[in-house]
């Protein structure tokens, strides 16, 4: 029976909603136990946040000064400590798995899967690759720990009601100190996270310039819904980059994406392949956007804009 | 200082890839082959250092069938002083690609390694990572923005939350993302002149290297296809859609 291990993502004392969605692909392998490991300089409030999680058996938290910022060289031999005893080890396939868990993976001289999106057995899944033009079987070792990344937007949020117990752990592995954190400049939001939000409103560079992405984040406002950006509108300065969505960028599955002056390139596209219900407003007919719609409207994004306002008041 | 650039060829980023019919894989013959763009962008920093004379050598390394040698000879001409070239005609899994790019670093001894986060086929974003750990030494993924001063690298990173700023220790591996720089486009002249740079091949069987390639890839399905959507004529009807699909 398989045993997992997951990586809590967390922020300020907050846990990140990927570390729920790793506990769901988790319940999918039907496993012996799911654990959720927490590394942090005080990981009590966030061990607390994870010991809630449905299904979740025990939340073990190391705490460490060395933990204070998400260092992957720093995190990783701690992990592996700890990963030994566990045939399955998951990490989020956002920016903090993707630079953790192939060190997690490499110092367990193991491969590692990235973008788990489906599992078809304990040691077979799927997987995207070719920015998400081709859907994959992995088959990996039975003999060796399964070391993966989970993509957070084919997984549902995990329900709350469990009720793990919390261990704290001392580790003895040697941590290097090459690394050095000097800040980190958030991007200021009040609206819903664009990666959890179950509406998102995005625009491209039919929006036009910085200015003009108020009416973006107008119509994101009324609905209540996150505001995601192409990679377009992010390399002309309309917004900052943590607001793309694509390949490159965030890959969300939002109940409703509406995108707004945004052509539909591939690569936008892969972000976006999930989503419930699609609706593009664009003026050009033959964007591509409008191959993947469920609902598309034609015109101009200025005028049509302000008439969905009014019409949603 | 010495720069090793990791520099992988891949099917071209406007190649709309299509899946085999069997499943077997993506079709491949006769599809444009480019550099990984975010491989094009670790090399196009590896040249600013060096302009700014940071470094003083910059050296492209691929792991590539034996026809990629136009891809390393690509590379020249963009400006790389030199290129090394471990044939194999399987692609190798990340793993694998890191022990060859660690067995290239003890040779070379490179005071950087820089390459792209991901590669745009396979989409693992894990080498770098991979490399830096086996190496032992600092990793700065996803940078858009670096720095180098005092046997140091200062490297803004892109990550969910925002933009991050690392102070790393140099030997580091440094991971690039999009918004680093804009490559330089080659010319004429440059294609010329790399035809007499240095371009070493290895055999990868030579380098003595136990592959790590344990994940077998058994299908290929192009992606579940989304039904054909329904054009509005206005905002109204918009809404009207909305409302009748329960989503407003």
């Amino acid at each position: 029976m398989s045993k997992v291990l997951i990586v809590a993502e967390h922020l300020d004392g907050q846990l990140n909603a990927s570390t729920g969605k790793c506990v769901s692909a988790a319940k999918a392998l039907n496993p012996e136990t799911i654990d959720i490991l927490v590394l942090a300089a005080d990981p009590a409030p966030i061990a607390a946040q994870a010991a809630q999680i449905d299904g979740v058996a025990r939340v073990l938290a190391i705490a460490n000064p060395a933990n204070q910022h998400a260092i992957a060289q720093v995190l990783a031999p701690q992990i592996v400590e700890v990963a030994r005893n566990y045939s399955h080890v998951f990490g989020p396939s956002t920016t903090f798995g993707k630079d953790l868990m192939p060190c997690v993976a490499a110092l367990l001289g193991v491969a590692q899967v990235s973008d788990l999106m489906a599992v078809d057995g304990p040691y077979s899944f799927k997987r995207p690759m070719y920015a998400g033009n081709a859907i994959v079987n992995v088959e990996a070792p039975a003999d060796q720990i399964l070391v993966a990344t989970v993509r957070t937007a084919s997984w549902p949020a995990a329900t709350h009601g469990g009720n793990a117990t919390i261990e704290t752990l001392s580790v003895n592995a040697a941590l290097p100190n090459h690394t050095r954190f000097v800040k980190l400049e958030a991007g200021k939001s009040d609206r819903p996270d664009l990666q959890s939000a179950r509406r998102v409103v995005s625009g491209g560079r039919g929006v036009g310039s910085e200015e003009n992405f108020r009416v973006i984040y107008q119509l994101a406002d009324k609905l209540g819904a996150g505001v995601g950006a192409s990679r377009a509108a992010v390399d002309a300065g309309y917004v900052p980059n943590d607001m793309q969505v694509g390949q490159t960028g965030k890959i969300i599955a939002p109940e409703l994406y509406i995108a707004v002056g945004i052509s539909g390139a591939i690569q936008h596209i892969t972000g976006i392949k999930d989503a419930g219900t699609i609706v593009a407003i664009n003026k050009d007919p033959d964007a591509p956007i409008f191959e993947i719609a469920d609902i598309g409207l034609v015109g101009d994004l200025f005028q049509i804009l302000p008439e969905l306002e009014a019409a949603l008041s | 200082m010495k720069i090793l650039v990791a520099y992988k060829r891949v099917i071209d980023a406007d190649v709309r890839v299509q899946v085999k019919p069997d499943g077997s894989g993506v079709v491949s013959e006769g599809v444009k082959l480019s550099a990984n763009p975010f491989d094009d962008i670790a090399l196009e920093e590896a040249l600013r250092l060096r302009d700014k004379g940071i470094a003083s050598e910059v050296v492209v390394a691929s792991i590539a069938p034996a026809d990629a040698q136009p891809h390393l000879r690509n590379g020249l001409a963009m400006g790389a002083n030199r290129a090394v070239h471990v044939v194999s005609e399987q692609a190798v899994q990340p793993l694998t690609a890191a022990r060859v790019l660690l067995k290239l670093i003890e040779k070379e001894q490179p005071d950087i390694v820089l390459m792209g986060k991901q590669a745009i086929d396979d989409d693992a974003s894990q080498t770098g990572q991979m490399l830096a750990t086996l190496w032992q030494r600092p990793q700065a993924t996803f940078a858009s923005q670096v720095e180098v001063a005092d046997g140091k690298a200062t490297v803004v990173r892109e990550v969910d939350a925002g933009l991050e700023t690392l102070q790393v220790d140099l030997p580091a591996v440094i991971t690039t993302d999009l918004r680093l720089n804009k490559p330089r486009f080659i010319k004429l002249p440059d294609i010329m002149k790399a035809k007499s740079k240095p371009l070493e091949t290895i055999a990868l069987a030579d380098l003595g290297i136990a592959s790590a390639d344990t994940l077998k890839t058994t299908h290929y399905a192009p992606p579940a296809q989304r039904s054909r959507g329904v054009m509005v004529k206005d905002a109204a009807e918009l809404v009207a859609k909305l409302k009748e699909k329960g989503l407003l």
